[in-house]
């Protein structure tokens, strides 16, 4: 079952690569079409395991024996909830309607992020995760190179390189983790349950660093964000939202998957860095956000910022210290958190992406007043700025919450300190909002269209979600069961 | 005497003089059949090769070792071989010497296969000879052409000396009675056929000033012979008596660095090639490095050496096909302009850098393994910094031609060249999903030289 959600779109991508005739409608159809199967199949497996505890849909077969690699699936709640989150900005990417020249090689390389990042999430092979890890580089390149914008092979370029320098060090950690094992193998249930390099020494020690640089750099975490903002500034619009809303969740959940959960006693004693490392994180992208006048720019900031909470949550959870109440609470927070900076950065860059498609202009300072002939527009951005910096009964509050509350049981200093880049983005999007929609309309945006319908649907879709997490988050919270996480921690520390 | 050991050297060596006459016979437009009669005489090679899988055992009075090492290096050397004569007709189609090019290709092949199975120093330094020799006329075969002349007289000025050396060594050592003071004199003979540091400096006028066929053998079959050679040599040295292993890999440091360092600012893609060539040297010796102290060691060098001999014919047969055209800015806008050849160059370098799932990175999963696992983690780092470089220079190819708009037609040398490509597509894609059982096939220990 995990398998086809991972073939569909790849074979989706070659039947576009391959048949020269396709126009750009029936690109469009195919790559929405495969990845609303995988939505659909992820969403039955959900439906079909309720309350399971563990890895559930697993399958497994062989590749190479002797090396112990092999294609293993599976999912627990957190990949489960970071699946379907990505299956849906897929669609919602694929969905998105843009003007582009050879548009079926474009639904082609789309359709293939998407079986590539959902493969990410559900396999259970470390090689074959870093096999993913590497493909959805290759495939954001071609994107970002061929359809984007400005100096867009240059920002493409530098997105490979960093995050392939990053890959390479998670290789060279997954082989370690690998021939450590009494017998060498790559299955993740293997080494979680068995945790090879603990308790920790100078080998331990080197090789998480491997991955928190690995997965900083994806993530990324300050000072290995530098890629960001052009691989975001010059990408098209949808692609952007698949940059931000899936594949930077491949660094946090790689993070809590691979160091959390295989090395939890050397993550332990290296919490408190990673912690500080989190809220330097926090802090940078909020303020730098609010000094862009660029509005993409300020957005892919402002994805800095979020992923600090991510990894200050994460953090606390893999520390030893606190309350296990407050650990678990920090997990649930930090998991909720990618699934809601997915939907609300994802609609943001959405959003982005209709100003281009408009106006070929992202700087703030020709914008203003846009609210009188762009309603929906208006309303759409603002819920979604409004998710961002953190409102109550919206999602992105519930999952700032849990990481907050969590934080002040372990490290009440940090979390204070973060708390400040609540402020700062609450300013940065409120001086956006403005900037944008109020005071007076420029002459030369006197035309500007609002969004036409499958826009509006498009967003209402992801909107209404965060809506709902926000209000009633308690069926996600228990598909990402954070306490079963952490159980699987104890029994195997 | 077990003559029928050598069955595939001697139908190399049968072959070769076949062509010669045939080429001397044969009116020149006739010549494209030499390149036929040579495929099919590695075909048959090949076949004996085969009939000799499982064989282990020394042979010839213990100077051929007849092992499953051997038969992936014979089985490797016939395959390229067979690539690069399938390039060469439609290359030399207009030069009146384009019979006899197959002939001195077999002879410089039968050198290699020679080294590859080696288990003596006389016959070590014989099959280094033999394969050199005829190597330096290759690398001049456009005699007219100053710059391939340049490539040949480099080839030689450098193989002379390294296999002056080599020479030296193998009598030292052998008059010494089996002292191994002097091996590394016989590392760099067998440094110089990798095209490692210090006796690199031939492959970039080769791959950039030799005719593109024989760019590709010089970059490929030399190699894969000494690999396999240099492994023997090395496993022969027990770590106590000489650091053997530490030269090595501190050759494989210095190798990797150089190569990639040199490679970045080329604007001449064969150039570039060749220093990536040398590169990709310097990782493969990692895995002579970890020789004895990693189980996977030779699985490794040898997974690494094939996947690598074929993403490097791949490439060079996209050049020859599109008729040798090598400035960068030339290949802009390869993907619009010839789709499959574009495709073809973007996976070939790309497996050089090792993405995944394309067998060069298979080939540097296992290569990494071994180092890891031999405990030289600190050259495995160097790797993954050296491999991080090398995107860059990659993407500086990849980039413009499948994101630019091309600026003219780009002609191509025909349907042979074409053949290769599609050729070494498909086996590329089929190693993949068969690395398990391929890999299970691979020598985990050679016979004692």
């Amino acid at each position: 079952m995990l398998t086809l959600i991972v073939l569909v779109p790849i074979a989706a991508a070659l039947i576009l690569a391959l048949l020269p005739g396709i126009g750009a409608r029936s690109a469009r159809a195919t790559a929405i079409a495969a990845t609303a199967i995988s939505l659909v199949l992820l969403v039955v497996v959900w439906i079909g395991t309720p309350g399971a505890e563990g890895f559930r849909a697993e399958a497994e077969v062989p590749w190479i024996p002797s090396l112990g690699v092999a294609w293993r699936v599976g999912v627990d709640g957190m990949s489960l909830a970071l699946s379907l989150m990505s299956a849906l900005i897929f669609l919602a990417a694929a969905a998105w309607p843009i003007e582009l020249d050879n548009a079926r090689g474009y639904y082609a390389w789309v359709a293939f992020l998407a079986g590539v990042s959902l493969g990410l999430f559900v396999t259970l092979d470390l090689i074959v995760f870093y096999v993913f890890f590497d493909l959805s580089l290759v495939g954001m390149y071609f994107l970002i190179g061929r359809w984007g914008h400005g100096s867009a092979q240059e920002a493409a370029l530098k997105f490979f390189i960093y995050t392939l320098a990053g890959s390479l060090l998670i290789l060279i950690g997954i082989i370690v983790l690998g021939l450590s094992m009494p017998e060498l193998t790559f299955d993740m249930r293997a080494i979680i349950a068995e945790t090879p390099l603990d308790p920790g020494g100078l080998a331990a020690g080197l090789v998480l660093l491997a991955f928190v640089i690995g997965f900083g750099i994806k993530t990324p975490i300050f000072p290995l964000h530098t890629w960001l903002p052009p691989a975001h500034v010059d990408a098209p619009g949808p692609a952007s939202a698949i940059l931000a809303g899936v594949l930077l969740k491949m660094g946090t959940y790689g993070l809590v998957r691979l160091p959390l959960q295989m090395m939890p006693e050397t993550f332990a004693t290296w919490a408190l860095p990673i912690a500080v490392v989190g809220v330097v994180s926090i802090l940078w992208g909020a303020i730098v956000a609010l000094a862009q006048e660029n509005l993409k720019r300020r957005i892919a900031y402002t994805s800095v910022n979020h992923m600090g909470y991510v990894i200050l949550g994460i953090a606390v959870a893999g520390s030893a210290a606190g309350s296990e109440a407050a650990r678990e609470l920090a997990l649930t927070g930090a998991i909720v958190e990618m699934v809601a900076h997915g939907l609300i950065t994802g609609s943001l860059f959405l959003v982005a992406g209709a100003f281009w498609q408009r106006t070929q202009d992202y700087d703030l300072a020709n914008y203003g007043g846009l609210a009188g002939p762009a309603p929906r527009l208006t309303a759409l951005a603002t819920l979604a700025a409004f998710a961002s910096l953190g409102l109550p009964g919206l999602a992105g509050f519930v999952a700032e919450l849990h990481i907050f509350l969590g934080a002040f049981g372990v490290y009440p200093w940090l979390a204070a300190v973060g708390l400040l880049g609540i402020l700062v983005t609450a300013a940065l999007f409120l001086v956006m909002l403005r900037k944008l929609f109020f005071g007076a309309l420029p002459p030369k945006r006197a035309g500007f269209t609002d969004l036409d319908r499958g826009e509006v649907a498009i967003l209402a879709v992801l909107l209404a979600l965060v809506v709902l997490i926000g209000l009633w988050p308690a069926w996600l919270i228990s598909l990402i069961d954070a306490g079963g996480l952490l159980t699987v921690l104890q029994g195997g520390g | 005497m077990p003559i029928g050991d050598l069955a595939p050297e001697l139908s190399v060596l049968l072959t070769a003089v076949a062509v010669l006459l045939a080429a001397m016979a044969l009116p020149q437009r006739l010549h494209g059949w030499c390149a036929v009669v040579a495929i099919a005489g590695l075909a048959v090679a090949a076949g004996f090769t085969v009939a000799q899988w499982d064989a282990a055992r020394m042979t010839f009075s213990g100077t051929f070792a007849l092992d499953r090492a051997t038969g992936w290096a014979r089985l490797l050397i016939l395959a390229m071989t067979a690539g690069v004569a399938a390039l060469s007709p439609a290359w030399f189609a207009t030069d009146r010497r384009h019979g006899e090019y197959c002939a001195v290709l077999l002879f410089s092949a039968l050198g290699a296969l020679a080294m590859a199975g080696a288990a003596d120093l006389m016959q070590l330094v014989m099959g280094v000879l033999l394969s050199s020799v005829p190597g330096y006329v290759l690398a001049a075969y456009h005699r007219d052409w100053e710059i391939s002349l340049e490539a040949g007289m480099k080839y030689f000025l450098v193989g002379a000396l390294a296999n002056a050396l080599l020479v030296t060594g193998v009598i030292l050592v052998m008059g010494m009675a089996g002292s191994t003071d002097y091996a590394a004199l016989i590392l760099v003979g067998l440094l110089f056929k990798l095209g490692a540091v210090p006796a690199h400096a031939w492959m970039p006028d080769v791959a950039e000033g030799a005719p593109v066929p024989s760019a590709a053998f010089l970059t490929i079959v030399p190699k894969i012979a000494a690999a396999v050679a240099l492994f023997r040599v090395v496993s022969l040295v027990p770590e106590e008596t000489f650091p053997l292993r530490l030269l090595v890999a501190i050759a494989a440091a210095a190798t990797m660095t150089l190569g990639n360092l040199a490679a970045l600012w080329q604007t001449d893609l064969r150039r570039l090639l060749g220093w990536s060539s040398v590169s990709q040297s310097g990782y493969a010796l990692m895995a002579v490095a970890v020789a004895g102290a990693a189980e996977t060691a030779l699985q490794a060098l040898v997974a690494f050496v094939g996947v690598y001999a074929l993403a490097n014919l791949l490439a060079f047969a996209v050049i020859a096909h599109l008729r040798g055209r090598t400035a960068l800015e030339d290949v802009a806008g390869l993907l619009r302009a010839r789709p499959v050849a574009a495709i073809a160059l973007t996976l070939a370098l790309l497996s050089f850098v090792g993405i995944p799932p394309l067998p060069g990175f298979l080939g540097k999963f296992a290569l990494f393994e071994a180092t890891l696992d031999g405990g030289l983690s600190w050259l495995a780092m160097l790797a993954v910094a050296n491999t991080v470089v090398s995107l860059f220079y990659y993407l500086r190819v990849i980039g413009p031609a499948a994101l630019s708009k091309p600026k003219d037609a780009m002609g191509t040398l025909g349907r042979a060249s074409f053949t290769v490509i599609l050729v070494a597509l498909l086996a590329m894609a089929v190693s993949v999903p068969v690395w398990g059982g391929l890999w299970n096939g691979l020598p985990a220990t050679l016979l004692p030289m």
